[in-house]
């Protein structure tokens, strides 16, 4: 079996090059990679487009990579959980392009499956729209939507094996399996890495062939944005 | 005139037993404390789960297991995780039954506008456009008029659009409206005390009512 492990973070970003094209794994701060993001702040590199979902926090997530102005540009569906980033955007500091979040999704998954557009009704009618081919199917307008480029993706899983398999646990999944499809080079860190052989076939989440680095991360904070809860009642135990 | 959870519980009338709903955030949310114990329903979260369960005890909170809000939740029987491209595959596909969401503005032709104010809030659309875009039944839970006193049911939208001729209801702290194929609300119940000329002055846009409208019956 083709092995894909690397030592770690350090050596997994190693040749991610100044003004590249980042995919980065992750819904909030729920399974975002949270190794690369701290190998990829020491590094330095910078003038990153960054597709991500969401731009983390201040001081956590993606914010560590604006904090230091390593960002040039981030294409995302919501930002609304980070204060530095709306004062670099609302200053001109940062780049950024809004998208909806099902067309983020897809524009990675068509990347996966090897189909340069996809045709989405998300947007028709708003500014998301300028610029977009529209095209009419069965009485009803969509925008055609290219395929993302991206030079590397970097996810977080659960599991993964040495032939690269992954598997990623309840929500932490989100946008990490259609993100490991669609980047030129994708690199996976995850919480337990087993030998080839280890994990059922019938379980994997993304096939090895997607993945061309895997290390196990380690530290794992898995901060919580929102921490919401109910009293259990009287009584209970 | 209703409250929040007045709102919600009206709102939540209009679920019907085996719906799949994805609920937004703020009043839209407050939708699951009232459906009735002989209601089934799924509950959607965006990213990436069919089943949603109620907040965890304190203690049992999993921070890998989260709403499209980033609050922390529970699974339920039945539940299922699934990549945010199938989320948002089932919500093209209208495997959705009800959307329920916010707005800042809504138009007589249903457009509706709740992402972005220029110059001042650019959070993002998140998965609003592709839900409006995509659903076969949206209901907008919103405040009748804005911290200005302004009216939020305009002729047109003012700010930058988030979908266009999709939304169908609307409910708000004075009333039930629904939006007529051929533009325009037309005003299907008042709440409780709530005038007619009350409600008519405080919706911009072309508004139709009966002689008799109804009160809400949220209890």
């Amino acid at each position: 079996m083709i092995n894909k492990v690397v030592a770690g973070a350090d050596e997994a970003i190693k040749d991610i090059c100044d003004g590249q094209t980042l995919m980065l794994g992750g819904f909030g701060l729920c399974g975002i990679p949270e190794n690369c993001i701290a190998a990829l702040v020491k590094s330095g590199v910078k003038n990153l487009t960054c597709i991500a979902n969401n731009a983390g926090v201040d001081d956590f997530g993606i914010g560590l990579l604006l904090q230091t102005r390593q960002v040039k540009k981030m294409i995302s569906s919501y930002v609304g959980e980070n204060v530095e980033f709306e004062r670099q955007l609302l200053s001109g500091e940062l780049e950024v392009e809004l998208i909806p979040q099902g067309t983020l999704a897809t524009r990675c998954l068509a990347a996966g499956y090897g189909m340069p557009a996809i045709f989405t009704p998300a947007g028709v009618g708003t500014e998301v729209a300028e610029g977009k081919e529209v095209r009419n199917f069965n009485g009803k307008d969509y925008l055609m939507e290219y395929a993302f480029e991206a030079d590397f993706a970097v996810v977080k899983a659960w599991k993964g094996d040495t032939a690269g398999n992954l598997i990623f646990r309840s929500t932490s999944r989100n946008f990490n399996p259609v993100m490991a499809m669609a980047g030129k080079t994708t690199i996976a860190e995850v919480e337990e890495l087993v030998e080839a052989g280890q994990l059922d076939p019938d379980h994997i989440h993304t096939p090895g062939v997607y993945v061309h680095r895997i290390f196990q991360g380690n530290n794992y904070e898995k901060r919580i944005e929102q921490r919401t809860v109910r009293q259990k009642e009287v009584g209970s135990h | 005139m209703l409250d929040k959870n007045g709102i919600a519980k009206r709102i939540a009338k209009e679920i019907k037993d085996g719906y799949y709903v994805n609920l937004g955030i703020g009043i839209p949310t407050l939708v699951a404390n009232y459906i009735p114990n002989e209601i089934n329903i799924v509950l959607q979260s965006e990213n990436g789960l069919l089943g949603m369960g109620p907040f965890p005890f304190e203690g049992e909170e999993d921070p890998d297991l989260i709403n499209a809000g980033k609050q922390t939740i529970t699974t339920l029987p039945g539940s299922s995780i699934f990549d945010s491209a199938m989320s948002f595959g089932m919500i093209r596909a209208q495997k959705i039954d009800l959307t329920i969401l916010g707005a800042m503005e809504v138009s007589e032709n249903g457009d509706i506008a709740n992402w972005k104010i220029p110059g001042k809030m650019v959070k993002g659309m998140g998965g609003a456009m592709d839900l409006v875009a995509s659903a076969k039944n949206i209901i907008v839970a919103m405040q009748h008029v804005n911290k200005a006193g302004e009216s939020k049911l305009l002729p047109n939208c003012t700010l930058p659009l988030t979908g266009i001729k999709c939304i169908k209801k609307v409910v708000t702290e004075l009333a039930v409206l629904d939006i007529l194929p051929e533009g325009g609300f037309k005003l299907i119940e008042r709440a409780p005390g709530v005038s007619v000329d009350f409600i008519r002055n405080a919706t911009l846009g072309k508004l139709y009512a009966d002689d008799n409208v109804p009160e809400m019956n949220i209890e």
